[in-house]
């Protein structure tokens, strides 16, 4: 039925703005499609000029990160990280493949939805960004000196890593928690013993030491769906929200057997109380394996696998958790500012409903309470109700704040952002938006320090706003400026993947520490080759180590022989080259993996098994200078058994 | 790329400068100021003409009237290591490479201007006559900016004066 409506309303919108597009051409002043006349001044980045946010788009079922400037909608970066990238040789090159190890061995590809800047007191600071692997449970940590993936660890004891990772205010933890409830431990029960046998997990993933994530804790939780989090601040700092659906504990037909409650929950928790109780060795430890991968200082990735984690019940600590009504299958839960207000989007409700975190304090304390959840009080809906936006449209799911005390809700089903206002719960504004919204995002509009002027929506919808490209349609996100009392829609630009969340903040806060390259006299790649006279090959049985330098515009060696078919051969290139924006690509005829693209400074590894007797070239795929197309080379296979003789070299 | 992007900045904004004109041209309006504040001169003129009798000695960059004692080797061993990792995959002493023998460039050039060759080779050939009939000569590979410190290129420099020393008639 919601999807019958939607196509409607869709049918409906394209109408109008197809009638506004065309109203637009004739030159009139404005259309419901298009913005204001001067909309393209506002978005205009002259060439040569920067953007002046930075703004982080999940890349979806890509797997991966986008990174746009705003207000131009460009596209400047994808940033490789649960998904192989053969673009750069990312999960595909020795150093690298082994950040996609897992408990299940590599995993090739994930769905990213959620970015999350790291915080300083509750804003964000540009250090690293966050992200989830939402199929197979990961957490990410992109540095974004380097707009590279450092670490990622995956989340034992979870069925789908949705409500993942949001970030507490001085970045101690990210949190995650178990979309999917699960038998935990895992075990082969039937389906139909889902009310008895699954359950769920919330996890707080330690955040601030790079290189040293870890699965701090885990709370166990009745088996719901958890679907998004995010944490408290200022007021309510040291605790977090997490929203729940199928509290009715469906295990099929979800979408009409998980939606006859009115009410399902937020789950709030105390996570500096759930510390103490951890610290203090509540609960248990429990099996649980995940794996942790890190690239480390010489820029190589490597995993350690770890086989349990503390797990606390509810009645193991008390204060620790409590369950506030909330109707009615409510999907993003957003945190105001002021830590006050705790905002939950129910997509089925037709009110948003605003709970208030010092009425919940209050509530805690007179243990004004519904019931109790296998030990989770459930406190009454209005004794912690702060007050409900009326009418704000259909389908509330995210909210976002600027720094003025108003907020932006969208609305997925009537396909909207409603702008309202704190504290009087009054719509003050409406911005349709093409077509159906999703998550929306202000840069630093989920921080202590909203940095305003412009809301993203990231819509899940894009036809007929593109040239069409065939059945698959380019994901579509739309900038509309709030600087003003009135919402003006901007720009349409497409993104990657289906975007989900996104993050974004003024772009000095990442361009003051920018790497530019990596200093070659700190190389400490084992198979580094720091100046052109050591390059050299090395037979080790049936392995060949290539020992290869690049510089404008030679490899050296760029003659290599004595190699045979079923040899493993490892071209180990470095890049002498120590200037900004000078990488040097690799490639070499039948390689089943992918190029490599070696930043300055840095060696990369590609392993090469060749199949076939003869003279093979290899060449150098990223321009480099003049005569990048004479950067080359050949190797020669020889017959396996023929021992051929190792002879290499450049010039001469 | 490294061509594109930082070697010409001067054509660069020329080119932006007419092309925000032409855009601009219908709406009367005045360009904005990423054109209007660069001197729209040629890199020819800047090369021909508008160097200082100094610059064309000393060359382009930070060095200027270095006063040089007695060889010092230690800091001559020093010069030959930073020249191993980041000078040799291009040059190599006695023959011509990827880049010029440099076995007696301290006899051919200023020490200043070997040191700003090291540390600003982008404007130098971008500007400097002697350093862009080299770049032509040999066929457009750019001399690669390596980010060494005043320091190192003054222990290369060394190195070099050694070299020089030892093969007096090494050419080109």
């Amino acid at each position: 039925m919601m999807t019958n409506s939607r196509i409607r309303l869709v049918m409906l919108v394209a109408a109008v703005a197809f009638a506004g597009a065309f109203t637009y051409a004739c030159q009139t002043s404005s259309g419901p499609a298009a913005g204001t006349g001067d909309a393209a001044s506002d978005v205009y980045v002259a060439p040569g000029e920067f953007d002046e946010f930075y703004a982080f788009m999940s890349g979806g079922f890509s797997g991966n990160v986008t990174v746009h400037g705003l207000p131009s909608g460009r596209l400047i970066k994808t940033i490789a990280v649960f998904s192989q990238y053969p673009e750069n040789g990312w999960g595909y090159s020795e150093e690298t493949k082994d950040m996609l190890r897992t408990s299940f061995g590599l995993i090739p590809w994930d769905d990213s939805h959620h970015p999350q800047l790291s915080q300083t007191d509750g804003i964000p600071d540009g250090r690293w960004l966050f992200i989830n692997g939402n199929n197979t449970p990961r957490v990410a940590r992109i540095d974004l000196s380097k707009f590279e993936t450092d670490e990622i660890i995956e989340i034992p004891n979870s069925g789908g890593n949705h409500a993942s990772p949001f970030i507490t205010p001085n970045s101690e933890y990210v949190i995650a928690s178990t979309r999917f409830s699960v038998p935990i431990p895992q075990a082969d029960v039937p389906i139909s013993s889902f009310k008895e046998n699954f359950s769920g997990t919330l996890t707080f993933i330690r955040a601030d030491q790079p290189g040293e994530m870890d699965i701090a804790f885990q709370i166990h939780v009745p088996g719901f769906d958890y679907d998004i989090a995010h944490s408290g601040r200022q007021v309510s700092d040291g605790w977090a929200f997490f929203t729940t659906y199928n509290t009715e504990q469906e295990h099929t037909l979800l979408e009409v057997n998980a939606s006859q409650a009115d009410k399902d929950f937020v789950a709030a928790v105390n996570w500096r109380r759930a510390e103490t109780c951890a610290a203090e060795e509540a609960g248990r430890i429990v099996p649980g394996r995940y794996v942790h991968n890190v690239m480390g200082e010489d820029r190589i990735g490597r995993s350690e696998l770890k086989d349990s984690v503390r797990m606390i019940e509810p009645a193991d600590c008390s204060d620790m958790i409590y369950f506030l009504p909330t109707p009615k299958s409510p999907h993003g839960v957003d945190v105001d500012p002021t830590g006050e207000y705790i905002v939950a989007g129910g997509k089925l409700a037709t009110t948003i409903p605003v709970h208030s975190f010092s009425k919940m304090i209050d509530a805690i304390a007179n243990e004004q309470f519904e019931t109790v959840i296998d030990g989770i009080p459930v406190l009454e809906y209005e004794a912690v109700l702060a007050g409900e936006v009326q009418e704000p449209g259909l389908g509330p799911l995210h909210t976002e704040f600027d720094a003025n005390g108003n907020a932006y809700t969208s609305m997925f089903i009537s396909s909207e952002v409603v702008k309202w206002r704190l504290g009087t719960w009054e719509v003050l504004d409406r911005q349709e938006a093409y077509y159906s919204t999703g998550h929306l995002m202000i840069p630093g509009g989920d921080s202590s320090q909203p940095f305003g002027k412009y809301v993203v929506a990231l819509n899940k919808i894009t036809k007929d706003r593109y040239l069409p490209t065939g059945p698959e349609l380019a994901h579509s996100a739309q900038l509309i400026d709030i600087s003003g009392d009135n919402m003006r829609l901007l720009l349409d630009f497409p993104t990657m993947g289906e975007p989900h969340y996104a993050q974004g903040l003024p772009a000095e806060l990442v361009t003051a520490n920018q790497v530019q390259m990596f200093d070659l006299t700190e190389n400490t790649n084992p198979y580094a080759t720091l100046q052109e006279s050591d390059a050299r090959i090395e037979r080790d049985g049936s392995t060949v180590h290539v020992y290869m330098t690049t510089i404008r515009s030679h490899f050296a060696p760029d003659n290599i022989e004595g190699v045979m078919v079923g040899d493993t051969v490892l071209f180990h290139v470095t890049n002498l080259e120590q200037d900004w924006d000078v990488p040097h690509g690799f490639a070499v005829i039948g390689a089943r993996n992918s190029e490599l693209l070696v930043m300055p400074g840095e060696t990369r590894t590609l392993r090469w098994v060749p199949q076939r007797v003869g003279v093979f070239p290899f060449y150098c795929t990223d321009f480099c200078s003049a005569l990048h197309q004479e950067m080359q080379g050949y190797i020669r296979v020889s017959a396996r058994g023929s021992n051929p003789a190792i002879a290499y070299g450049t010039g001469g | 790329m490294q061509t594109k992007a930082k070697h010409h900045p001067v054509r660069f904004v020329t080119l932006v400068f007419l092309a925000v004109s032409t855009a601009a041209c219908g709406g009367g309006e005045s360009p904005p100021d990423a054109g209007a504040s660069d001197t729209p001169e040629t890199p020819a003129a800047s090369a021909n003409s508008g160097l200082t009798a100094e610059e064309l000695e000393f060359g382009i960059g930070p060095i200027r009237d270095l006063v040089l004692g007695d060889l010092d080797p230690a800091l001559a061993d020093a010069g030959a290591e930073i020249f191993a990792i980041k000078c040799s995959a291009c040059h190599k002493m006695g023959e011509r490479y990827v880049g010029p023998d440099l076995s007696a460039v301290t006899d051919q050039r200023a020490p200043e201007y070997v040191m700003n060759m090291i540390l600003n080779p982008e404007e130098m050939v971008e500007r400097h006559p002697v350093a862009k009939a080299l770049f032509t000569e040999f066929n457009y590979t750019p001399m690669a900016n390596q980010q060494l410190t005043e320091e190192d290129a003054r222990a290369v420099l060394e190195y070099l004066r050694r070299t020089s020393a030892e093969d007096p008639g090494a050419q080109n």
